[in-house]
């Protein structure tokens, strides 16, 4: 490519092809090292979370609690209620109070039936 | 007293006459007419209004003080510019130069030359943005690379129709539907053609409801539209603290043209995601952002002058610009169908066209398109990761062409 300025069609086709490669293969490269980070960081929460339950296993012997998910308030108790009616409900709740969802605790939800009333 | 000869000669001195009597004095007037049609389009159809009133006001400011004491207070001077590019003039590269015949919209235009405001809004953008989608499925990666295939065929259509490399490579990045980018590759290559290229990029960006749709439809099946995505993992904070060192290191080090963009890009990120920067990340998303907002949008439109605007490069560049946005959408819509068939039909094509940046209003069109076809269908986190993964994409392809022709 002698002259960039007033470029030819063929090398502006080079310049095509090659720019497009060069996106793709940094992307790649990009995207490569990011899965990378990410198994690590899997695998090390993995790690933490199989290591929680077990030091909280020590004290309690019998009865090791279930670990709660990441942010978790505790176990949700589901009466005659689909999950996601719960989930819904539970969204209405936290709109309407003007709270975020996770700074909330529900600890049962019950469907009430009409003849309930 | 000649009361006749000193009104004549108020009205021959007023910027009125100067439209008709100065040769070429009309062609500001149409620049005027430009700027309030600009403006309307800010204000009532609500098209990028914070950039475009700017430009637009910019626009109107250059051109009616254009004719002010013949140049003397004029708020833009392009001769004072053209000298400063021009390698045979005495005043190449003098910023004293300007500095000393400046008006206050060549003031605000040196930040744009020497590319600050691109770099400060990325910086901006970088502590707006989330980048935990494009964490949870770096795969994304690979949409916002093939959204990357507008530039440069547009790029070769430019050459096509006859304009330079580095014009062409400043035609060809509007398809990377990054305003900041394309203001920034523009300034470095050819400064000359900033305002269409400025406009066209913003124009495009607030129509990308209207361009994309249609090309999403006729790419994708009734089924692959329907497609309900998994969700995402969770991605912890250490991912995200890590995530814009990894990338500033790794970018530039590839590309070390595309450190101002991906540098501010990635620091506001940091300041966002760090937990001990709070006012800095603040700062940078608002009060900054928007200083920077209107020096950037008032001095882009200031280039907008009717000697530099009204010719058919213009044309040429509302057209490039156009297929550009298009052929750009249609690189990531391939790049989401690949990934639909390698995938086993779990991913949603939808999300490839949120590949061509335009944070987040692309990824919206995307969520809008998905539910039509699914109505319990939630793209939005999903086509988050192309749509910044394109921003990305679209450093790295302004990175390389400036490498290039720079």
């Amino acid at each position: 490519m002698d002259d960039l300025v007033n470029i030819s069609i063929a090398d502006a086709g080079i310049v095509t092809l090659l720019g497009y490669a060069v996106v793709f293969i940094g992307l790649i490269l990009l995207m490569a090292m990011m899965m990378i980070m990410g198994a690590i960081m899997v695998s090390r929460a993995k790690k933490a979370a199989a290591a929680a339950p077990a030091a909280a296993a020590v004290p309690a012997a019998p009865a090791a609690p279930k670990a709660p998910a990441p942010g978790s308030a505790g176990e949700l108790k589901l009466y005659d209620t689909d999950p996601r009616d719960a989930a819904m409900v539970m969204a209405i709740v936290a709109d309407t109070l003007g709270k975020p969802l996770n700074e909330l605790r529900f600890k049962s939800i019950k469907e009430v039936k009409e003849d309930e009333v | 007293m000649d009361i006749l000869g000193t009104l004549r000669d108020l009205c021959l001195e007023s910027g009125f006459a100067a439209f008709f009597v100065t040769d070429g004095g009309w062609k500001n007037l149409i620049m005027i007419l430009i700027a309030f049609v600009l403006l309307y389009l800010g204000i009532v159809k609500k098209f990028e209004p914070l950039l475009l009133c700017g430009i637009a006001f910019g626009c109107l400011l250059s051109n009616l003080s254009y004719f002010v004491g013949l140049g003397e207070n004029a708020l833009y001077h392009p001769e004072l510019w053209e000298a400063f590019l021009d390698e045979a003039s005495p005043y190449y590269h003098s910023y004293g130069h300007i500095m000393s015949n400046a008006g206050l919209l060549d003031f605000f235009y040196i930040g744009v030359k020497a590319g600050i405001y691109p770099s400060l809004i990325f910086m901006g953008v970088g502590a707006m943005t989330d980048f935990g989608p494009l964490l949870a499925n770096p795969k994304s990666l690979l949409m916002g690379a093939s959204a990357q295939l507008g530039v440069f065929i547009a790029f070769f259509g430019a050459v096509l129709l006859g304009f330079t490399g580095p014009e062409a490579a400043s035609i060809g990045i509007i398809g990377g539907a990054d305003g900041p980018t394309a203001i920034y590759l523009t300034t470095k290559l050819a400064p000359q053609l900033l305002g269409p290229i400025a406009i066209a990029a913003y124009s495009y960006m607030a129509l990308i409801p209207l361009i994309q749709p249609p090309i999403m439809k006729l790419m994708t099946t009734d089924k692959m539209r329907k497609v309900k995505m998994e969700q995402a993992r969770e991605v912890s904070k250490t991912e995200k603290i890590v995530f814009p060192i990894v990338v500033s290191t790794f970018v530039i080090l590839l590309l070390p043209s595309t450190a101002p963009l991906v540098g501010c890009l990635m620091l506001g990120n940091l300041f966002r995601e760090c937990g001990v920067t709070d006012r800095l990340s603040d700062t940078a998303q608002n009060a900054l952002m928007n200083i920077v907002t209107i020096f950037l949008a008032t001095s882009v439109g200031a280039t907008m002058v009717a000697q530099n605007f009204l010719n058919i490069s213009t044309i040429k560049i509302i057209f490039l610009g156009l297929c550009s946005f298009a052929i750009s959408t249609v690189g990531g819509l391939l790049g989401g169908i690949v990934m639909y068939k390698t995938s086993g039909g779990r991913l949603n094509p939808l999300i490839g066209s949120a590949g061509v940046s335009a944070v987040p209003m692309a990824a919206r069109v995307s969520q809008d398109v998905g539910r039509k076809y699914n109505k319990t269908n939630f793209l939005l986190m999903h086509a988050m990761g192309p749509n910044v993964a394109g921003v990305i994409g679209s450093a790295i392809a302004a990175g390389f062409l400036l490498s290039v022709f720079g």
